[in-house]
């Protein structure tokens, strides 16, 4: 093996989760105060309707698309057998990664332009940007320029990650891929990495809770909560 | 029944005197910090007026409270399906231009600049970006109606007025204004908490005051959107909503908040109110025209021996039912029916009430004199400046029958203790007119006194709040006194 494959494809993910799981959780429980969206609406309302509505959605739909190749590959593999649901599925992901890209240049744009929101950028917003940029790049230019995607992720990245899960890492497939594909995998674990130490720990506390929880909350002093 | 207490407010329109020193107590105490210039948990309006944030009351804008759906409310702009949808990006979200941009001034100037023709002046600065600005909006930049072609004109309880009212409204000689002082209600169906989808807002059990925490708080700002009263701010420094505290730890060392205390005209009254949690979904979904009765309603007798016994099962303190018996908030809401909560229909069930502001109404312009007697002047309270129906939009739910009674009731104080006092008025004619108004003598002499004789242990009965009890509940109290006094905080620090 040689020793780039290992160091992105076997040691990387490895810090990746290294990295997230504990210092996540310490900083929610510790640090409960620095965990926020730290959402700058209240600076700038008009572009972010355009950048940040089309970039969640798309990336969220994105992340839900990778995550059902990667749990249940052979039924995106049936879905595929007939071309025309093929075409649906990989003309739906292109578009959900334009409408990503669309709102992250708004995005940027508005970050850059606008100096309240200068004012509130981190150094680390600038490497969430940086990195995002690496991701839709990539990722665009792999589903434009290497066919087709949804087929050969079931096929290929699929048992590479579940190899990593498992703790017995093949990485054989995954370095014969074309380079800008191995920057995507790669730059998704360092992304993945850092989530606990940038406002990206937002993923990490969507209110799912709220769907099933009573609107109103009272907390008392000396009695369970009512 | 479900007994529950709450730390309730009065505020006296009639007493207040537009000075803002409400404000800048509370400003002081809480909101002089970077990312909350912007916040006041107390302002004080002019109305009519627009208020703060501008024309925060205009809910088909702003999408706050909730509303009417069959037997139950819904959120109006928020909740579990419509929160989801504008979680990204909240159109309904007031942004930083629909209150202002902070600013100050470059002090310094006056003494670095350099010599020169012409006098240094400190420029105005914007506390956010630090740039030159020039100010075109403030928290009270329509105070005592002014610029009122902008702001007083479009005040949305005017709706509904004619042209010929309105218009006669703001004739200059006709003018008329009076201050309305807000704080955060503390409503007993929160529009805020209902909203935070982090589960971040609570209300207090023992006292009601609703709280966000900021550990949870994830600024997913829907508490702003839900909040019909517009009373919670989103920090953009530190990315956490806040809002009134009601000078939680005050309260609980018996300390009255800090708006309360420096209140100079002295409206302000605090007390408990306790009411019957059980029945707070049938007086939230009331139908509309019982809106106001259906929430005065909720409110129970303290002196009831029923009450008393089921508060006793509902875990109330002694303490609290005796601050209760006291409570002159009790006084002006129920017993006297003098006050009603601002904006009923938003149906948060405001913990805040409101005493009606007479002055406006009481004098008249004749044949281009300024005339403030006159037999009209005490006897009808309908030939006021300020149409009823103004009054009635702002606390009754356009109700003007139970605005005009609160008038009566106020007039006929006035005419009685004028007649004991002055004795202009015959004692026969004030009788009349307090029988006309439903109030005893007596009653009208305790009202006198409340309003404005008062002292600060009849405007302010706090419960204990017993946290020495909560204390125990947590840990050993031999543990606590020997660690107390000594603890860590975390910087309020923003996230990375
Ligand atoms: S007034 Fe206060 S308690 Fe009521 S909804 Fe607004 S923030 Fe919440
Ligand atoms: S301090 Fe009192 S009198 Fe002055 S504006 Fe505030 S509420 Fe009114």
């Amino acid at each position: 093996m040689e020793m780039n494959g290992f160091f992105f494809f076997v040691l990387l993910p490895y810090l990746a989760l290294f990295s997230l799981l504990p210092a996540s959780i310490y900083k929610y429980r510790v640090h409960g105060f620095r965990v926020s969206s730290l959402s700058s609406q209240l600076l700038e309302n008009k572009l972010l309707f355009f950048g940040s509505r089309p970039f969640h959605w798309g990336i969220i739909l994105l992340f839900f698309g990778h995550l059902i190749a990667f749990l249940i590959p052979a039924s995106v593999l049936a879905w595929n057998e007939k071309p025309v649901r093929l075409y649906i599925l990989e003309v739906a992901a292109l578009s959900f990664g334009f409408m990503t890209l669309i709102g992250f240049l708004i995005l940027v744009y508005r970050r850059l332009r606008v100096k309240r929101i200068r004012l509130v950028t981190s150094r680390m917003d600038v490497f969430v940007f940086l990195i995002l940029a690496v991701q839709i790049v990539t990722g665009l230019y792999t589903a434009l320029f290497f066919r087709w995607g949804s087929s050969w992720f079931a096929t290929v990245l699929t048992p590479y990650l579940k190899s990593v899960f498992a703790f017995r890492p093949d990485v054989a497939a995954v370095t014969a891929l074309p380079v800008m594909v191995k920057i995507h995998i790669a730059s998704a674990f360092v992304l993945v990495g850092m989530i606990p130490y940038t406002r990206f720990m937002h993923f990490l506390v969507y209110p799912f809770v709220y769907f099933w929880r009573r609107y109103q909350i009272v907390i008392w002093n000396k009695r369970e909560s009512a | 029944m479900n007994i529950k207490s709450q730390i309730s407010i009065v505020f006296h329109l009639d007493k207040c005197i537009g000075c803002h020193t409400c404000s800048i107590a509370c400003k002081n105490a809480w909101t002089d910090r970077k990312g909350a210039e912007y916040m006041w948990w107390n302002n004080v309006e002019t109305k009519p007026g627009t208020g703060y944030p501008r024309r925060w009351e205009e809910q088909d804008l702003y999408r706050g409270g909730w509303e009417k759906d069959g037997s139950r409310v819904r959120l109006k702009g928020a909740g579990k399906i419509k929160g989801t949808g504008v979680i990204f990006q909240n159109p309904n979200l007031p942004a930083l231009d629909n209150y202002y941009e902070p600013w100050t001034y470059r002090y310094e100037k006056l003494l670095d600049a350099p010599a020169g023709d012409d006098q240094p002046t400190a420029e105005p600065v914007s506390l956010i970006t630090g740039d030159r600005i020039t100010p075109k909006s403030g928290p009270n930049w329509d105070d005592d109606l002014g610029g009122s072609p902008i702001y007083a004109r479009n005040d949305t309880n005017l709706s509904d007025l004619t042209e010929t009212e309105k218009e006669a409204l703001f004739q200059l000689e006709r003018m008329v204004m009076f201050y309305l002082p807000r704080i955060c209600n503390h409503c007993l169906n929160p529009a805020c908490v209902a909203a935070c989808p982090s589960g971040a807002i609570y209300k207090r059990g023992e006292d009601g005051i609703v709280l966000i925490n900021q550990k949870k708080c994830r600024a997913w700002r829907l508490c702003v959107t839900a909040c019909p009263y517009k009373k919670v701010y989103f920090n953009w420094n530190t990315g956490k909503s806040e809002k009134c505290i009601l000078c939680y730890p005050r309260i609980e060392t018996m300390q009255i908040p800090a708006c309360m205390h420096s209140c100079v005209g002295r409206i302000r009254y605090l007390g408990v109110m306790l009411y019957d949690a059980d029945r707070i979904r049938e007086a939230a979904s009331a139908e509309d025209r019982d809106i106001v009765g259906s929430q005065l309603d909720l409110f129970l007798d303290p002196n009831d021996p029923v009450v008393i016994s089921q508060a006793k099962k509902s875990g109330i303190p002694d303490s609290t039912m005796e601050a209760a018996r006291k409570s002159p908030v009790w006084k002006y809401v129920k017993e006297w029916g003098l006050a009603l909560p601002l904006h009923p229909e938003f149906r948060t069930l405001p913990g805040l009430f409101y005493a009606l502001p007479l002055l406006p109404a009481m004098a008249t312009m004749e044949n281009n004199f300024y005339s403030s007697t006159g037999s009209s002047l005490w006897n009808n309270v309908d030939d006021s400046r300020l149409p009823m129906k103004y009054l009635a939009n702002l606390f009754s739910a356009g109700d003007t029958e139970l605005v005009r009674n609160i008038l009566k009731k106020m007039l006929a104080v006035r005419i009685h203790r004028r007649s004991v006092t002055v004795g202009d008025i015959t004692e026969k004619e004030a009788s009349r007119v307090l029988q006309d108004s439903g109030l005893s003598a007596g009653t009208a002499d305790e009202i006198f006194r409340m309003t404005s004789l008062a002292d600060y242990g009849d405007r302010f009965v706090i419960p204990p709040a017993h946290r020495e009890e909560a204390v125990e509940a947590i840990e050993n109290t031999f543990i606590r006194k020997e660690n107390a006094g000594f603890g860590f905080r975390e910087k309020p620090e923003r996230g990375l």
